[in-house]
């Protein structure tokens, strides 16, 4: 170069190139921030309206169990106690309600009757009732304190989401009901507490959303999950085995990579079609059962497990495998010896992936049956697979449809759980790849 | 380094181990190996040498058949171990490998132990019979490979954790663990400092009392020290075979006369 330039000053060119670099990471930082928002936007609406699903009030009330209504032979069989009814226990809640007002000074507003006031329990609680007093035939013709659900109106009024206003418009509760909640309130027969329930009781019909619970959901999901777990990996692993370290390349293979990959890429609900064609229609499978939800789901992330199995396989150098058969290994000793334990940590995060997936999948399940209403715990496994089970996003969008307002608040409480599942076990994917990983 | 001494070692013992006749590699459609004859003897150090490409390595790989996990390549002709075809449909290559062993050109030790790496041939060929045993056929090989010394007190530790040369004489002393018939070794000291491939060469003088040594090198001068035969290669040819001595003082061919003197390659 003729013209001597000074180090000192920044050349058009180079200033330009600083430029361009600085706007590339502006674009970058803001895509980050816009992520980071609607994360944020998700996470606290999900959080606001599911958080009170983990909260449910509970009313604690005297209530008197004549022998003669609820044991007319009187031998305290509970065979034939059980010919009484729920609707034998309500009116004994209602008049638990009564005499609990009247004590407390409860002047009855002109138009409000008795029935009107044990509304304000849950309809649940009758069937709670009944249970307690089959379970204890002794109690009856006693007087026992006893909690019981309060109704899903109630329940709202004290989360806040059910107010004065509201119970104007609203033909399930009105004003005067809500001032005999305040006076039980002070009374100290409402509670609010933990709903340990919302995890484990099983879903509960329309008119009760305070009774709904997850239970059955995720036994259902769990029961999917080991069944994908255990079909899937094996067969996902072998088959990547096959496919990487001793298949062929040939036209054949090149067909069944292809085909794996647009297999990975099918819509979820083209499996679910599938399933029932195949597993409820063709072998005979009982609909909504977790066994057939999980044969649907292993289809749907066999895909995944492979194509994560064969790119750690890949990922193992093949000096590594050189080395093996160099000492006179054969090749299945040269695969689990040493490229198996090496693509190990990728194998289980592929395969967690693929795991939390199908806890997600919905569509699929829909057309299996798995929407239906179910209100009974399968049982054990391997019984428990045959026996029809929700599953917790299905459960989700089920509540959704659901008219009365309390169930928004569970479906979102469902999203909590879910999510929560989701993060569990993609902490454990971390974890095992920490653990496993060897950077020698 | 301009040492062109000449190995003045008796060949004395010049039973042949292997002997290739006729010998052909394809890599699908590149002829990489052409008919190429060679006699290698019981208890001989055995050189390569040839420019880059000429297909030393893929004939080397053809002698324990490590050409097998490659797909796309082919090989035709005999080659003959004490007499028996290698390449003859009803010979395992798993077998053959525990008698003809290979060092690769890159140090590629397992990922494990440094016991590990040197146990793992003797464990999966069943050579000991309990741990004293094993402990005794690392430590043996460790000193066949220099390396004891250097290793003894971290038997433990990572093989992939030792520097490029300790890791070359550990895969050393890895394929020699498995007691092999032929040692094949492909450009061995190609990552070492001169220190470590004077060690590796003495090595490879002391393996010549129980195995056959077939080595590939860049190194003319190590050609000339450690080997008593050299092969040169050229474009896929063997061009001329014979003593060390001759090859180096008096090629016959002109185009081994010119790579030695360094005109071509
Ligand atoms: N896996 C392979 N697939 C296709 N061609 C190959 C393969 N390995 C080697 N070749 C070709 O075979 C020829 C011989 O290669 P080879 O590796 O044997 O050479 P080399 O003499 O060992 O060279 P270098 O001294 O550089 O190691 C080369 O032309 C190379 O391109
Ligand atoms: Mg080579």
């Amino acid at each position: 170069m003729s013209n001597h330039t000074s180090l000192y000053t920044v050349s058009d060119n180079v200033r330009r190139r600083n430029a361009v670099e600085k706007r590339f990471r502006f674009y970058g930082l803001t895509a980050i921030a816009i992520g980071i928002v609607a994360l944020i936007v998700l996470l606290s609406s999900v959080l606001s309206n599911g958080s009170g699903a983990f909260q449910q009030t509970y009313v604690t009330l005297s209530v008197h169990l004549p022998a003669d209504k609820l044991d007319k032979q009187g031998n305290r069989d509970p065979e034939e106690m059980k010919s009484v009814s729920t609707f034998g226990y309500s009116p004994l809640i209602r008049d638990a309600v009564v005499a609990r007002a009247d004590e407390l000074g409860w002047v009855m507003p002109e138009g409000m009757k008795p029935k009107d006031m044990g509304a304000l329990i849950s309809k649940e609680a009758a069937a709670q009732l009944r249970n307690f007093v089959l379970a204890n035939p002794e109690v009856v013709g006693t007087t026992i304190e006893i909690e019981m659900l309060a109704n899903g109106r109630v329940d709202g009024y004290m989360k806040g989401r059910v107010d004065r206003e509201f119970a104007l418009l609203d033909s399930n509760i009105d004003v005067e009901q809500l001032d005999l909640v305040d006076l039980l309130i002070e009374g100290g027969n409402l509670e609010k507490r933990f709903n340990w329930a919302f995890l484990t009781s099983p879903d509960a019909s329309g008119q009760r959303p305070e009774a709904a619970g997850l239970g059955v959901a995720i036994l259902g999901s769990a029961y999917m999950m080991l069944v994908v777990l255990f079909l899937a990996l094996p067969i996902g692993v072998a088959a990547s085995i096959y496919l990487e370290e001793f298949a062929p390349t040939n036209k054949w293979t090149d067909l069944i990579e292809v085909n794996i990959s647009n297999l990975a890429a099918v819509p979820s609900i083209v499996f679910g079609i599938l399933g029932l064609a195949i597993f409820i229609n063709f072998a005979g499978l009982p609909q909504s059962a977790p066994i057939v939800g999980g044969l649907v789901l292993t289809l749907m992330t066999l895909p995944t497990i492979i194509i994560a199995t064969r790119a750690s396989l890949k990922s193992v150098p093949p000096s590594i495998r050189d080395a093996a058969l160099g000492v006179g290994a054969s090749k299945m000793q040269a695969v689990f010896h040493h490229v198996l334990p090496l693509a190990a940590p990728g194998i289980l995060t592929g395969t967690i992936i693929g795991l939390a997936q199908a806890l997600g999948e919905t569509a699929p399940l829909l057309l299996i049956g798995m929407v239906a209403f179910v209100k009974e715990y399968p049982s054990m496994p391997p019984e428990g697979f045959f026996d029809p089970a929700s599953a917790l996003p299905v459960q989700v969008f089920n509540w959704t449809q659901r008219a009365d307002a309390g169930f928004v608040e569970r479906a979102s409480g469902a999203i909590i759980v879910l999510l929560v599942f989701l993060i569990i076990m993609n902490a454990v994917a971390v974890l095992l790849r920490r653990r496993f990983e060897r950077r020698w | 380094m301009n040492d062109m001494r000449i190995a003045e070692r008796a060949t004395s013992v010049t039973e042949s181990k292997i002997s290739a006749k006729g010998v052909q590699v394809y890599y699908g459609d590149t002829h990489a190996i052409k008919d190429v004859d060679v006699e290698i003897d019981d208890k001989t150090v055995t050189a390569f040498i040839g420019p880059s490409g000429c297909g030393k390595s893929t004939f080397l790989r053809t002698l324990n058949r490590m050409n097998d996990t490659i797909d796309i390549c082919r090989v035709q002709g005999d080659i003959l171990l004490d007499g028996e075809n290698i390449y003859d449909p009803k010979v395992d290559p798993v077998q053959l490998r525990a008698k003809v062993g290979m060092v690769f050109q890159k140090p590629n030790p397992f990922p494990k132990s440094i016991y590990d790496n040197v146990a793992y041939g003797p464990r999966i060929h069943g050579l000991a019979k309990n741990k004293a045993d094993l402990d005794d056929i690392v430590e043996k090989s460790l000193r066949r490979g220099a390396i004891w010394d250097e290793v003894k007190d971290r038997l433990d530790a990572p093989g992939t954790g030792l520097s490029g040369g300790q890791q070359q004489r550990l895969c050393i002393a890895r394929a020699v663990a498995t007691e092999p018939e032929v040692l094949l070794m492909d450009e061995p000291c190609s990552a070492l400092d001169p220190i470590a491939t004077a060690q590796v060469e003495e090595l490879i003088d002391d393996l010549r009392t129980k195995f056959s040594v077939v080595i590939v090198t860049h190194s003319m001068q190590q050609a000339a020290r450690v080997s008593q035969k050299t092969a040169f290669f050229h474009l896929g040819n063997l061009v001329e075979f014979g003593e060390t001595g001759q090859i180096f003082t008096n090629p016959i061919d002109p185009r081994t006369e010119a790579y030695i003197t360094g005109r071509i390659g």
